[in-house]
C-alpha cells in the first residue's frame, strides 16, 4: 500500500463530489492507467467521472504525464479533462 | 543573453501598456514587441459570464516551461505571461503574452507559439454561466487548438 494525493479539476471534480483526497492505492496500482482503473472501482462517481478514461489527462507532481507512467514516488496526482484556457 | 521571463496567474485585470513598459524598460536593444489579449466574448448576447478554474502552482510552472521553450526557439529578448482566473464578464481580459525581439517576426511567432502550447497545455478550464442565469457548463477543447500547437511540431 501507498499513499497518495490526488486533485482534481473542472468537470472530473464535479462528478467525484471533491477537489482533493488522500487515498491508500493496493501495490498492483503501478501507471497512471492502473490508477484510473482503480479508482472507477471505488463507486459510481468515479465511474461517470472516469468513464471516458481516454480524454482525462494526468499531472505527476505539476507535470503532464501519459497513462502508462509509473506512479511510485509521486507527492500529487491530478486528474482533469482537456484545457481550455487562454 | 538578458531574456526575463515574466509569469502571472491572478484573479485581477492587468494593464497592456504598464506591461510593455516593465518589459521594455531600461532596454536600448529591443527591437520588437507584440502583445496579443485575449477577451471574453459575449457570444452574441447569450454569454453572461466566463468562471475560469485553474491549477493553483501547475498553470503557473507550465506557462512558464512555455514561455522559456519560446525564448530558446525564437531568441526572444523578454516574455511576460498573464492569465487570469475566477469569473471574467464578456468585454473582459483573459490572458495577455508580451513578446520581444531584435526583429518584428521572432516576436510575432513566439507570442504565436505560446498562445498555441498555452491553450492546450496549461491547466486552465472555462465554465459558461448564460446571460440568462442558467448554467451552459464546461467549453469543450477543440481539434483546432490541438491541430495549431501540432504545426510547432517538424513531424506536424
Amino acid at each position: 500500500m501507498s499513499t497518495v494525493s490526488l486533485v482534481y479539476f473542472s468537470w472530473v471534480r464535479e462528478r467525484i463530489g471533491r477537489g482533493e483526497e488522500t487515498l491508500e492505492l493496493p501495490a498492483n496500482v503501478v501507471t497512471v492507467a492502473d490508477l484510473l482503473a482503480h479508482l472507477k472501482t471505488l463507486g459510481e462517481q468515479y465511474e461517470a467521472a472516469l468513464e471516458h478514461q481516454n480524454v482525462i489527462r494526468a499531472a505527476i507532481n505539476q507535470e503532464h504525464v501519459d497513462h502508462g507512467e509509473p506512479i511510485a514516488g509521486a507527492r500529487e496526482i491530478a486528474l482533469f479533462p482537456p484545457m481550455t484556457g487562454g | 543573453m538578458n531574456a526575463p521571463v515574466t509569469v502571472r496567474v491572478q484573479r485581477e485585470d492587468f494593464d497592456l501598456a504598464a506591461e510593455v513598459a516593465s518589459l521594455s524598460r531600461g532596454r536600448g536593444d529591443i527591437g520588437a514587441v507584440v502583445t496579443f489579449s485575449g477577451l471574453c466574448r459575449d457570444e452574441a448576447g447569450v454569454l453572461g459570464a466566463l468562471e475560469l478554474e485553474h491549477y493553483p502552482g501547475m498553470a503557473e510552472a507550465e506557462i512558464e516551461r512555455i514561455c522559456h521553450e519560446a525564448v530558446k526557439r525564437f531568441g526572444l529578448q523578454a516574455t511576460t505571461a498573464i492569465h487570469r482566473y475566477g469569473k471574467i464578464m464578456p468585454g473582459e481580459n483573459i490572458v495577455l503574452v508580451v513578446t520581444a525581439s531584435p526583429h518584428r517576426q521572432a516576436a510575432f511567432d513566439g507570442a504565436n507559439f505560446i498562445m498555441d502550447f498555452l491553450k492546450t497545455s496549461a491547466p486552465f478550464w472555462k465554465k459558461e454561466h448564460r446571460a440568462d442565469g442558467s448554467t451552459g457548463g464546461w467549453v469543450s477543447a477543440k481539434d483546432a487548438d490541438d491541430t495549431a500547437r501540432d504545426r510547432w511540431s517538424p513531424k506536424g
